[in-house]
């Protein structure tokens, strides 16, 4: 099975760099602890042409991790990107233009010393997609497509709002022709009258352009809008994917469920106000996780067994990955 | 729309700059000794390299003395009977090109080094910054001195010995802006696109690199100046042949006691309204580059 793209158990260590105390200890024969942070823990995710991926998780879980790793901008300590069957990263190398990345903070992703014309054409004619002599009517045409005066291309980026930097950002992804788009927290830093702005120029454009996207937030109503399927991510681990509206109306991992119980509600019935439940306890630290299933700790439904082993990912129903011993049923959720 | 209403960098800095008045007056005595200094062939009435036009009856004469040349001499003359403002605007030029060339020179190889290091990483980081380390631990003027002893005299010779003291300074700086520019999203975007990391590194680590490093430069044309004044007051500096401001101190220096004190002070002052100048236009655009200064 070749999909258009596929992550396969990808693996993203961290680890504190070795002093020169460390070795020499090491050297004298004592036992020198290697902390790692497994960032990302065994994660596999395929893509379809032409789909939306939400990946959703709290601060911390990894998915800006993965994401970097999907972008060819961190090698993976193990496993494989591939598009297209092709690797995305060889030797730590990016070698394709076709995956391109919207960062989250418009305000340190633009270089604040260029002007974002020419930020836009920077990579267009390294790659030779747009010869320097066309590269300005090209820029000036993506500023039109993302909603933005063409004049403002010899502007630099301490002249524009968030809502507009975003847009800019978008611009300068898309203008290197990518077929995956992978958006970290796109519109997190921005104010939520701004957030639906952009949201819709990023569905206006996937729609003319047939674009792939891995869509990366911690906000589950815009992961709702935008996705064809939603992956949850804890502590590294993918706990639960399936197709967004089953996701959505019948979680079966009980993170997920939680996850989706913490929404917060805006209701006018006075029955369903309160409707705001936290999860309960804390991401275990990343640097010494639990034996077994990492949600353990505060899991309502966690079992000795659940303490000992950690549940792999297995395919249930309608496409749907869960790993948990105990999922709740999903039954009727069509 | 026009290109004016494009804000650039420069220029929102010079509308900051100019809102301190004595800092634009620094710049203007700046750029105004600079353009006596170049024009002095034009401006004095005598070549003091000339040896020819010297006469040992006019050494030593009060500010006002009418010479065997037939002009005043305003500030006096020298202990070679050279004409005083002759010499000090020759050698405020010979000051101001050393100080700018080594300023310069130090400037891009300093720059190179300390962000080729920041870039590298690994092992060539840690040897390149030590290296730096251990010279910065050594005063400037003993390296450039052991220098020029080595080097011998000229201007090409105390370039180099001033360019080997300083471009440290340069390095430390280029550093430490390029290891806190390059954990910035706009490198890792630019990285992501993918371009090369060389291509990297000049379009956008470099240019952002750039305002600690004008502070610097501004600061070490100066000290350069200094140095090369000091130098020559020690005699290591320039021949006899070409004084320079610190070579003018030092000719006037045995002759302070006895009352021709406009020997020695009259370079001095230019010496130190040169370098006090500059130091002013370095502490406006440092205070300008310092976000906790900042408005």
């Amino acid at each position: 099975m070749d999909a258009f793209f596929e992550v396969e158990n990808v693996v993203r260590e961290f680890r504190p760099p070795v002093t020169l105390g460390d070795k020499i200890a090491a050297r004298l024969g004592a036992k020198v602890e290697m902390r790692s942070v497994k960032a990302v823990n065994d994660v596999s995710l395929t893509l379809e042409k032409g789909k939306t991926l939400g990946l959703v998780g709290e601060s911390g879980c990894g998915k800006s991790t993965l994401g970097k790793v999907a972008a060819g901008i961190l090698a993976p300590t193990a496993g494989t990107v591939l598009l297209d069957g092709k690797p995305v990263m060889t030797d730590g190398r990016k070698q394709t233009t076709r995956v391109q990345t919207v960062f989250q903070d418009p305000f340190a992703s633009l270089d604040p010393r260029m002007k974002v014309g020419d930020a836009v054409a920077e990579g267009p004619i390294e790659h030779g997609l747009v010869t320097r002599a066309d590269a300005r009517a090209y820029v000036l045409d993506w500023f039109a497509r993302v909603g933005l005066d063409p004049s403002y291309a010899n502007r630099y980026p301490h002249q524009f709002s968030g809502g507009q930097r975003q847009r800019i950002a978008i611009a300068r992804a898309l203008a290197m022709q990518p077929d995956l788009l992978i958006c970290d927290e796109p519109v997190a830093s921005l104010d939520v009258s701004i957030q639906a702005q952009v949201i819709n120029l990023f569905l206006d454009l996937r729609r003319d352009l047939d674009l792939t996207c891995l869509f990366i937030s911690h906000d589950l109503s815009v992961v709702r809008h935008v996705s064809d399927r939603v992956a949850v991510m804890y502590l590294g681990r993918i706990v639960e994917e399936a197709p967004t509206e089953a996701l959505f109306e019948a979680p079966a991992h009980p993170y997920t469920r939680a996850l989706i119980a913490s929404i917060p509600k805006l209701v006018l019935n006075r029955e369903t106000l309160v409707e705001f439940d936290p999860i309960a306890g804390e991401i275990p630290s990343p640097l010494s996780p639990p034996p077994g299933c990492y949600f353990a700790p505060r899991c309502p439904l966690a079992a000795d067994r659940c303490r000992e082993t950690a549940p792999d990912l297995r395919t249930t129903e309608n496409g749907r990955r869960v790993a948990c011993y105990f999922p709740v049923s999903t039954r009727g959720a069509d | 729309m026009s290109a004016s209403d494009t804000q650039s960098p420069l220029r929102l800095f010079w509308r900051e700059f100019s809102e301190n008045k004595f800092a634009v007056g620094s710049l203007v005595v700046v750029v105004l000794l600079a353009v006596v200094a170049f024009l002095a062939p034009l401006l004095v009435p005598q070549d003091p390299y000339n040896l020819e036009l010297l006469s040992l009856l006019d050494a030593r004469r009060p500010p006002g003395f009418v010479g065997s040349g037939g002009y005043v001499h305003v500030l006096g003359t020298d202990p070679q009977g050279r004409d005083l403002l002759s010499a000090i605007f020759y050698g405020l030029r010979i000051s101001i090109i050393i100080g700018l060339a080594a300023g310069a020179i130090a400037l891009v190889l300093g720059t190179i080094v300390g962000i080729f290091a920041a870039y590298a990483g690994g092992w060539i980081e840690t040897v390149l910054m030590r290296v730096i380390d251990l010279q910065l631990s050594f005063p400037a003027i003993l390296l450039a001195l052991v220098l020029v002893a080595l080097l011998g005299q000229g201007k090409g010779q105390l370039i180099a010995a001033l360019v080997a003291a300083q471009y440290a300074y340069f390095a430390r700086t280029a550093y430490g802006a390029a290891k806190a520019e390059r954990r910035k999203d706009y490198v890792e975007a630019a990285l992501a696109t993918p371009l090369a990391g060389y291509k990297v590194a000049v379009r956008h680590l470099l240019p952002n690199c750039m305002p600690p490093l004008i502070v610097v430069a501004t600061v070490q044309i100066a000290n350069a100046i200094s140095l090369e004044a000091t130098l020559s007051f020690l005699g290591l500096g320039l021949p006899v042949t070409e004084p320079s401001l610190g070579m003018l101190i030092s000719n006037g220096f045995p002759y302070m006691m006895s009352g021709r004190y406009w020997i020695s002070v009259f370079p001095g002052i230019a010496l130190i309204i040169l370098i006090v100048a500059i130091n002013v236009v370095g502490d406006q655009i440092r205070d300008q580059f310092n976000p906790r200064l900042r408005k």
